[in-house]
């Protein structure tokens, strides 16, 4: 076990360092000339000059990539090209509120998500299976700014219930800032829910299906004994897999419901930042959520881990 | 033990699956009766309807599946009117089943002890500790060493042998009035087998509980049954106590299935197996009269017309032939003999010394904190092959058998030892081989649902070869193709078929005809029969004994079913653990002085003729994994004749007798012989037809 | 050669049995239809469309339906109706093409990768999963930016973040198949890996890399509608309904439908091209894994 998750580690460790020549790679050469885009159009040669020697960006491709990484690592994660402030605090500010609202939205749609592919799984091909496997197929295909704008017309605008703007103060604590939490989180939940209800039924009913389970209802054992032991508990192992997959999405509709409800967290600060052509936004948000989203999928793996026995005790 | 009342009495069973064509009559009118402590087996090829029986009889169905007709009275309960909730009741505590796949039976996430304990605490009211205890007392029960610690295990952790005690333990554990055992030694090695068989009959007559015992395996049946019932295409065929029937045969089916198992003491040089021609019908396109009568050798006008019912013909021994009278006349097999043919050594096609082959057992991280380390799957073997000569490789799954012939046609990399073919070197890789030696070797392998690209018709895949490797023009392959499948004898539309339109038989001999396309010298049968019926076995065994004759082709036929082995081959040689312990002629072999693992293996064989009675000679335990084999004789951790120390820290000598025969033990070949007496097999011929 | 009629017949058979199949089950049946339908607009819709779909009328901004435009006026008098039944072909073609990109080098990555094994499989399934860690609209967002963005980048970003998904898909199927009998059968008689590849190995592939495909395209089309949602993808005026989801919530407010028949538009195609994706997989694959 200490062993799988030494290389796990080792692994995010490769990724993120692949990662992030990637952002650096996409981010500093391929859009040309960086100082221009800083001092923009009518910039004088000689300034473009001084920025660039400011910069490094007369030094080798690699340095430049060493100086930034190691910068990054140590913290200093440079100043915002349009505000002037450091990108650090804003990043982590912005982190918190994602990972709130990313949290809701886990809150939401996993354990309802299980529930529902349960649901179906148990009544395969019954109507409740086809209501369940068409909504969630349905869920799954509609892009966030689809459904989060249909949201806010019907909840938001028609009936009232919520506020249908959520650019609150970034500063604001949870409770605070909750009302407008909801309707994002709804939102983002909907693809989610869809995935972990289509996923947690296929993995339900390969279970109903297997040897041991047929052993398990031959021992005459309720009904709720054969589901709690014998099937849940392993079809929900990879279930844990699935949700850790899914947090890629997760991240991805993040950004979407965020631009639609204006709602102050990473991804509208990345999308910002492209408007902006601000690149140590850029790559300060990129990093983070591709580490975000590695450090989950260790996670997961670990939890996963635990709960196999055939990883926990070896094989 | 008829006399007593019966445990479980099935009267007129007919089981109906709904399906989109219609109902399905997949049992039809099947009664039976089983007594407290009789082992009732039931016999039959896949398709006829034994495991719906089965599962029909604890009313465990599918949703499509219903009970239309009959009575099944478990002491006097009627299961077939039981509501839900009370035929779960009487599921775990008065009938439990041990199902056939011990690896998926068994919940990979919960410990071993629980799932033995569960069924108790739910039945007999037990709490979690004493439910606990008597799990580990029903584990010592069924030998299980150490049964406290495998108490505490998960299934990943224990073997296929084991396992299968598990289930066992968990089916006893609930002292059941009737069990259903649904081919439960099926996926086990033959000496597991055995030692699984043993402990079920010791435990039968201790508990006392009724066993309908599930098999297509007549051997295993006449081992430990008491009564057998042939089932055929849904309907029993013939039921009687198990000498009488096996004695007598008095049903063609019976007959001819009988006829299909190689038997142990003669080979393809003496007989042909008989085999039964065509197919096991649907239920929904039976003969109008006797519905064995389609395969049926003695099939006259009457049997076409109106479907026999089972009558009493002996001594509660029934059968549903019309024409018993003249079975009785024939009792004695018609066998066709063959002419001996005369031996005469033919030249040497394939020489392999030393060939050993080490797998890397992982790399990466795992390698660095643990050392490396490597699976010996083969280590140290050497062979040498004629034409026209068959030379047989047995031992249990996971000996190396199967690298070794991988290695040989170069589908696998040797990592050490040569290999010449007619005097020439032959390159480890097949993807260095020149085509003039690549069609010289050809391989017929195992699982006939892959052995063809499904995308592919047949007869290209026959075809492919002929261009490919004897450059032959489109017309004469087509001639050719033609000719192969008729050296088969499939049909000539079946060439633009596609293999989903086979049945498993078929697709094998696609394969058979597909390896002699390419006209080799050298064929590898890797286990090429095995997940056949017994019928479709013994035509393919037939078949492949047919060609040899004709073509001259040496075989490597690699098997675990030693009958199979004894039946094909002229020289044999025992695996076990990558090294090779004994080798012989088929004939010296299966006499003593044999090396006590061979020794072990013949008397597992299940052979089907319940008067034959086996020395029991039974291993301990399971296979040592090939990462960490035993010093000195690598059988001594298991050897039932291990003589003393010598045999943990010495590598035994070879030791040879007349005729090549060979043998690797530390026991002088004397001592062997006088260990092992007259051999485990002398009372064959005594009694019955044998 | 005599097999001809056979074949023919053999492959009437199994139209029918497809179509069979399709009718049995309501959800695919919808799903296909409605693809098919988007396919003949995407055709025909220039053709069908009532006006220019750049044509404004600043006189008639923000008109609800009415008979003259029946899904109502956007922000410029533009009429949303024929902006999006030219939209239409703008969204396949862009997401079709991207998928085709990923499915072509995905496919060759996979087949390759999976048959050679060794080095050359590790090293591009590591990189594989580098960028699959990535979440995909983070980096089409990032690579957009600095490639600029455009009709074709929209394609190319598409075509490159979907290549891992394919490869990895194919590449399992591959490693399944290449230790079947027949396989090794064509290796024993000395066929060269090109053949083995492509006539031993490639149609078997097949079943699976159209489900695969077909996913593909159902996530391009929900991709390339976000990146325009967010602007970052096709640029105005085009009618990518994507943008026009984008451009209407300054005015959705006082006027909906400017927001509803875009929106539903490409919630009725996603969803339409879902459930074919999953008919497909039940048709083809019975038995198969999950998607993942």
């Amino acid at each position: 076990m200490g062993l799988y998750i030494l290389r796990r580690l080792g692994f995010i460790f490769l990724t993120l360092f692949l990662a992030s020549v990637i952002i650096f790679i996409v981010t500093q050469f391929l859009p040309g000339d960086v100082a221009r885009i800083i001092l923009g159009q009518f910039a004088t040669e000689a300034a473009i000059d001084n920025l660039r020697e400011e910069l490094g960006l007369n030094q080798p491709a690699y340095r430049q990539y060493l100086n930034w990484a190691g910068g990054f690592i140590r913290g200093d994660w440079g100043d915002s090209l349009v505000s002037r402030m450091p990108v650090r605090p804003i990043v982590m500010q912005r982190l918190g509120n994602s990972i709130m609202l990313a949290g809701l939205a886990l809150c939401i749609y996993v354990p309802l998500g299980i529930v529902l592919g349960v649901i179906a799984a148990l009544k395969q091909n019954k109507l409740p299976d086809q209501l369940i496997s068409g909504i969630s197929m349905a869920f799954v295909g509609l892009p966030e700014f689809v459904s989060g704008l249909l949201l806010i017309t019907f909840l938001a605008i028609g009936a009232g219930w919520f506020p249908a703007n959520s650019s609150i103060d970034p500063d604001a604590k949870f409770f605070e800032s909750l009302p407008y939490l909801i309707l994002p989180a709804v939102t983002v939940s909907l693809t989610g829910l869809g995935y972990v209800a289509r996923m947690t039924r296929s993995g339900t009913i390969d279970v109903l299906g297997s040897d041991y389970t047929r052993a398990a209802e031959l021992k005459g054992l309720p009904g709720r004994q054969v589901l709690v032991r014998h099937v849940l508990r392993n079809s929900l192992l990879p279930t844990v897999t699935i949700v850790a997959m899914g947090i890629g999405w997760l991240l991805g509709g993040l950004i979407v419901t965020e631009a639609v409800y204006g709602y102050p967290g990473l991804g509208r600060l990345l999308v910002y930042g492209i408007q902006r052509q601000d690149l140590p936004i850029i790559q300060a948000a990129s990093m983070i959520v591709v580490a975000a989203y590695s450090f989950s999928n260790l996670a997961a793996d670990i939890i996963y881990g635990l709960l196999n026995p055939r990883i926990r005790v070896g094989g | 033990m008829a006399d007593r009342e019966p445990v479980l009495k099935v009267e007129n069973l007919t089981i109906t699956y709904d399906t989109e064509k219609g109902p399905l009559h997949t049992v039809r009118n099947v009664s039976l009766q089983i007594a407290p402590g009789e082992i009732y087996g039931l016999v039959g090829e896949s398709g006829s309807g034994k495991t719906t029986f089965a599962r029909g009889v604890v009313r465990y169905l599918p949703s499509n599946g219903k009970i239309t007709t009959g009575r099944i009275s478990l002491s006097g309960t009627d299961l077939a009117t039981l509501s839900h909730k009370q035929i779960r009741k009487v599921w775990g505590s008065r009938v439990t089943m041990v199902h056939q796949d011990p690896n998926a039976s068994i919940n990979p996430s919960m410990l071993i002890g629980d799932q033995i304990a569960e069924a108790m605490r739910v039945h007999l009211g037990l709490n979690k500790k004493q439910a606990g205890q008597k799990a580990i007392e029903m584990l010592n029960k069924v030998r299980m060493p150490d049964p406290e610690l495998v108490a505490r295990r998960y299934a990943h952790q224990l073997s296929g042998g084991m396992l299968q005690r598990v289930l066992i333990a968990t089916a006893m554990a609930t002292n059941p009035e009737f069990m259903i055992m649904d081919e439960p030694t099926t996926a086990l090695d033959v000496t597991t087998e055995a030692v699984i068989l043993d402990l079920i009959r010791e435990l039968m007559s201790e508990y006392n509980t009724a066993i309908l015992f599930i098999t297509h395996n007549l051997g295993v049946i006449a081992r430990i049954c008491d009564r057998i019932g042939v089932l055929y295409a849904g309907e029993l065929m013939e039921e009687g106590p198990i000498h009488e029937v096996f004695r007598n045969r008095l049903h063609p089916y019976t007959r001819g299935l009988l006829g299909c198992v190689p038997r142990v003491d003669a080979s393809k040089k003496s007989i042909t197996l008989s085999s039964i021609p065509g197919f096991i019908p649907r239920p929904n396109q039976l003969p109008p009269g006797c519905i064995f009568a389609p395969r049926c050798d003695l099939v006259e006008e009457a049997c076409q017309l109106e479907r026999p019912p089972l009558v009493e013909i002996g001594p509660s021994h029934l059968s549903s032939c019309r024409r018993v009278d003249c079975l009785r006349t024939r009792t004695k097999e018609v066998e066709q003999a063959r002419e001996e043919r005369i031996e005469e050594l033919g030249p040497v096609v394939l020489e392999a010394r030393n060939i050993k082959k080490y797998f890397p057992f992982s790399g990466g991280l795992t390698a660095l904190v643990r050392g490396k380390k490597s699976v010996k799957a083969v280590d140290d073997i050497s062979i040498r092959m004629r034409s026209s000569f068959t030379l047989g490789i047995v031992g249990e799954s996971g000996c190396g058998k199967t690298t070794l012939a991988r290695c040989i046609a170069g589908l696998e990399e040797a990592t050490s030892g040569e290999i010449d073919l007619e005097g020439e070197h032959l390159d480890y890789s097949v993807s260095r081989r020149e085509p003039a030696v690549l069609k010289k070797i050809q391989m017929v392998f195992q699982n006939p649902d892959a052995s063809l690209n499904p995308q592919l018709p047949a007869g290209y895949s026959v075809a492919r070869p002929l261009t490919l490797l004897r450059n032959m023009s489109k017309k004469q392959v087509q001639e050719r193709v033609k000719e192969l499948f008729a050296a088969v004898s499939l049909p000539p539309d079946y060439i633009d078929r596609l293999p989903h339109e086979l049945s498993g038989g078929e697709k094998q001999r696609v394969a058979i005809a597909r390896a002699f396309a390419a006209d080799p010298v050298l064929m590898i049968c890797d286990e090429p029969i095995s997940s056949l019926d017994v019928s479709v076995q013994a035509s393919l065994m037939n078949l492949l004994a047919e060609l040899q004759g004709t073509a001259g082709t040496a075989y490597l036929f690699i098997s675990h079913d030693l009958a199979a082995v004894r039946h094909l081959s002229d020289w044999i040689a025992v695996v076990y653990l990558g090294r090779l312990w004994e080798i012989g002629s088929a004939e010296d072999v299966f006499v003593p002085p044999y090396h006590p693992y061979t020794e072990a293996l013949l008397s597992a064989i299940p052979i089907p003729d319940p008067d034959i009675e086996q020395d029991r000679i039974r291993l301990k335990g399971s296979v040592p994994s090939a990462l960490n084999v035993p010093p000195g004789c690598r059988f001594h951790t298991r050897c039932p004749r291990k003589i003393g120390a010598v045999c943990e820290t010495e590598e035994p000598p070879w030791r040879e007798m007349e005729g090549g025969h060979r043998i690797c033990c530390h026991i002088p070949i004397d001592e062997l012989k006088t260990l092992q007496g007259g051999g485990l097999l002398k009372k064959a011929g005594q009694g019955g037809n044998r | 050669m005599q097999k001809q009629p056979q074949e023919n017949s053999e492959n009437r058979m199994a139209i029918k049995k497809f179509f069979r199949r399709l009718r049995s089950n309501p959800t695919i049946f919808i799903g296909f239809m409605i693809v098919l339908i988007f396919l003949f607009i995407a055709a025909f819709g220039p053709f069908l469309a009532p006006y220019p779909y750049t044509q404004q009328n600043l006189s008639e901004r923000l008109q609800p339906p009415s008979d003259d435009n029946i899904f109502g006026t956007d922000q410029f008098g533009r009429d949303i109706y024929s902006r999006i039944l030219v939209g239409s072909r703008d969204v396949l073609v862009v997401a079709g093409s991207g998928t085709v990109l990923a499915v072509f080098f995905g496919l060759l990555l996979g087949l390759f990768s999976g048959y050679r094994g060794g080095y050359f499989d590790e090293v591009v399934m590591r990189v594989m999963d580098v960028i699959l860690s990535i979440p995909p609209l983070l980096l089409a967002m990032v690579i957009l930016f600095s490639l600029g963005p455009s009709r074709v980048n929209v394609i190319i970003v598409v075509g490159f973040l979907y290549i891992p998904m394919v490869a990895r898909v194919v590449r399992s199927v591959v490693l399944d198949l290449k230790t079947r009998q027949y396989v090794e059968a064509a290796r024993l008689r000395g066929e060269t890996s090109a053949y083995i590849l492509y006539k031993e190995i490639l149609p078997n592939v097949l079943p699976h890399l159209a489900v695969e495909s077909s996913m593909r395209f159902s996530y391009s089309i929900f991709l390339v509608a976000s990146l325009g949602f967010l602007g970052l993808g096709v640029q105005p005026p085009s009618p990518d309904w994507g943008l026009m989801v984008g451009e209407s919530r300054t005015w959705f407010h006082q006027a909906r439908w400017v927001l509803f028949f875009p929106a539903g538009a490409i919630a009725i195609l996603v969803v339409g091209v879902g459930f074919m994706s999953d008919g497909l997989r039940r048709m083809l694959l019975p038995g198969g894994v999950s998607d993942g």
